[in-house]
């Protein structure tokens, strides 16, 4: 891995290359709370949050888009739409968020012969290079260390900024990312021995920083035995249903598909959908396999400790802590893997 | 782009069988696909699902109900129930529908060949039944004794009651039917399938049980033929979820960690006993 810094004075200049010749998108200050847009200055960009609102999982799994449109005049056509060719640059995306792409991959990607690819999302992550931004101070509900992973996580990225104080750290991870810096290398310099020191205090300053910690270990066996424990109908005795935890999490990707159409023309819209709501699993014979809140409380804790784990073999938790910091009802979810731990079978 | 995998061919009605009338109506659509290459290569086996398109309106999954064995169309037989069925109802011949799939696994009418099949429909569960005894009655010396049992609400809820008819008189098809509640000049059982199961005592020897229709109707039915003698083995079921996507993404079709859409419809009992979760 090549270490370079840069001087966070020639950040404007380098976001402003980028933006020559790569849709960029960054975090962006909008009605009071920052989310990842297409930004074409940047001096728009603000790098003082620390986590957006809404995942950048909106970057590459849209909350709508159309799949195909069609018309329906005498002669019915359907066509799939041009997709958005331009290459991309995600900057400042958190460790985390970063790491819920690699947890989306092989939902969307498929990962055996046969399986079915989404072509819409793969391509946006394909042309997608990531520039990690480290996280100097982790949030009071922030718990990425409970998954093998750190504020300053490069795994899931293709660069990493970390800030040292004047100047950025800058890991360059993957090939794609070297190819980014290449041509605006004469902004970089090489890191010192002691910029490295810095960048690993910094590092390990945010992991000491993060006091929450959730203990999966053995929690896919614990799960098997519990589909009927009652921590399900207690927990879903708070929850009200309001589904933002499965839209704010990095990782739900459920989704529904509606028509929008005028008289003779219309389209198939993919719009995010949650397993939060009643009508999400109900049959038009009115049969619901999922009738009750606890139904729905316990799926969404299963499909992310449970299903997950088997079939993808990974837990769909990012530990980004947003849907503890949103719930109205201060439902937590490490609170519930933990009660899942203790609880007598 | 790579192919979009949401994205319907378009197909032609160019049949309507009215099969049900009334409160439950049940229509069977013959449909054809108007590329002339999908027309002559479209592929399925029976068991096998799908996706069916009204422009404007939606999408919902069907089994397919035609065997494979009737080449250049295919058939779904829909009851009038939701959003997307009562327009599929409104249809006339000529109209353009989109369809997509087919999807899902299928029944195992390679394994089951010189077995005895016993079929076990209730109302519209027959739809998905009726490809594979199709199949099998176009593969006829393949397999062994075909029996049929069948239920309906009402004698006017029997579907595809044509086809039974001609079945009984055919003879080499046992065909039992049954109401649930007693009709003047009906002369077959009465009561629910399950009971009528009881009543007729099929032997488990060399034979597969292939069962369909409302949840408690399966859940019923198992647990008769398991005390009628049947292994879990010889016990199989076709499931139905509400789907989008149809092809393992959208996440709403999962029973436990496994996708209807995908890694079923069919299932066989000795699959489903150990599946947990919601129905």
């Amino acid at each position: 891995m090549e270490n370079l810094v840069l001087s966070k004075e020639k950040l404007p200049e380098m976001l402003t290359e980028i933006a020559s010749k790569y849709a960029l998108f960054g975090p962006i200050e909008e009605n009071g709370f920052t989310s990842f847009k297409h930004i074409n200055n940047s001096q728009e960009i603000n790098l003082d949050y620390l986590l957006t609102r809404i995942s950048p999982k909106s970057l590459i799994f849209q909350q709508t888009e159309t799949l195909f449109t069609f018309n329906k005049g005498k002669e019915v056509k359907v066509n799939t739409p041009k997709t958005d060719e331009a290459k991309r640059v995600i900057f400042g995306i958190r460790p985390c968020d970063a790491r819920g792409y690699s947890i989306l991959d092989p939902v969307f990607e498929g990962k055996k012969e046969g399986d079915y690819k989404d072509p819409f999302y793969t391509k946006k992550r394909n042309r997608s290079t990531l520039i990690g931004l480290s996280c100097n101070k982790p949030d009071l509900n922030c718990f990425c260390t409970s998954f093998d992973d750190s504020p300053a996580s490069a795994k899931n990225v293709d660069i990493l900024f970390t800030d040292i104080g004047e100047k950025y750290f800058v890991d360059i991870v993957t090939e794609k990312g070297k190819e980014l810096i290449e041509n605006l290398s004469k902004l970089f310099s090489k890191a010192s021995e002691e910029n490295r020191e810095v960048r690993e205090k910094v590092e390990q300053d945010a992991i000491n920083a993060i006091t929450r910690h959730m203990n999966t270990e053995g929690v896919v066996k614990k799960l098997d035995k519990m589909f009927n424990h009652d921590l399900w109908q207690k927990t879903a005795m708070r929850c009200v249903g309001c589904g933002i935890c499965t839209f704010l999490c990095p990782t739900c990707h459920c989704f529904d598909m509606q028509d929008e159409a005028i008289l003779k023309e219309g389209a198939r819209i993919r719009v995010w959908d949650s397993c939060m709501y009643p009508e999400y699993t109900m049959h038009a014979s009115g049969h619901n396999p999922r009738p009750a809140r606890m139904n729905r409380v316990r799926n969404r804790i299963y499909h992310k400790f449970s299903y997950f784990p088997k079939n993808d073999k990974i837990f769909a938790c990012t530990g980004c802590g947003r849907c503890i910091d949103y719930c109205p009802v201060n439902i937590d979810i490490i609170d519930i893997i933990a009660k899942v731990k203790e609880a007598k079978t | 782009m790579t192919k979009n995998p949401y994205q319907p061919m378009l197909a032609t009605v160019i049949a309507i069988k009215e099969e049900v009338g009334g409160n439950r109506a049940i229509k069977t659509f013959k449909l054809e696909f108007q590329d002339e290459k999908v027309k002559e290569n479209f592929n399925f086996l029976p068991g096998q699902t799908i996706m069916i398109s009204l422009f404007g309106i939606g999408e919902s999954m069907f089994a397919i109900s035609s065997s494979p064995t009737e080449k250049r169309y295919i058939e779904v037989s829909v009851m009038k129930l939701g959003k997307v069925t009562n327009a599929l109802h409104e249809m006339s011949v000529g109209d353009t529908v989109g369809a997509r799939g087919p999807y899902g696994n299928h029944f195992d009418i390679e394994g089951w060949k010189k077995k005895n099949l016993l079929f076990i429909g209730g109302g519209i569960g027959q739809a998905p039944l009726r490809s594979l005894l199709n199949y099998c009655l176009d593969n006829r010396n393949e397999y062994d004794n075909l029996e049929v049992i069948y239920g309906a609400r009402t004698s006017e809820d029997i579907c595809f009651k044509e086809k039974f008819d001609e079945m009984q008189k055919q003879q080499d098809v046992d065909v039992h039917l049954s109401i649930d509640v007693q009709e003047e000049g009906w002369n077959h059982f009465v009561g629910f399938v399950p009971a009528n199961l009881q009543r007729l005592n099929p032997s488990p020897e060399n034979t597969i049980a292939i069962t369909c229709g409302p949840p408690i109707m399966i859940k019923f039915v198992i647990q008769n033929l398991l005390e009628l003698g049947f292994k879990e083995n010889q016990i199989y079921t076709t499931l139905e979820m509400r789907m989008k996507c149809g092809i393992g993404i959208c996440g709403r079709c999962n029973i436990g960690n496994v996708y209807v859409c995908k890694d079923g419809p069919v299932f066989s009992y000795d699959q489903l006993k150990d599946l947990e979760g919601d129905m």
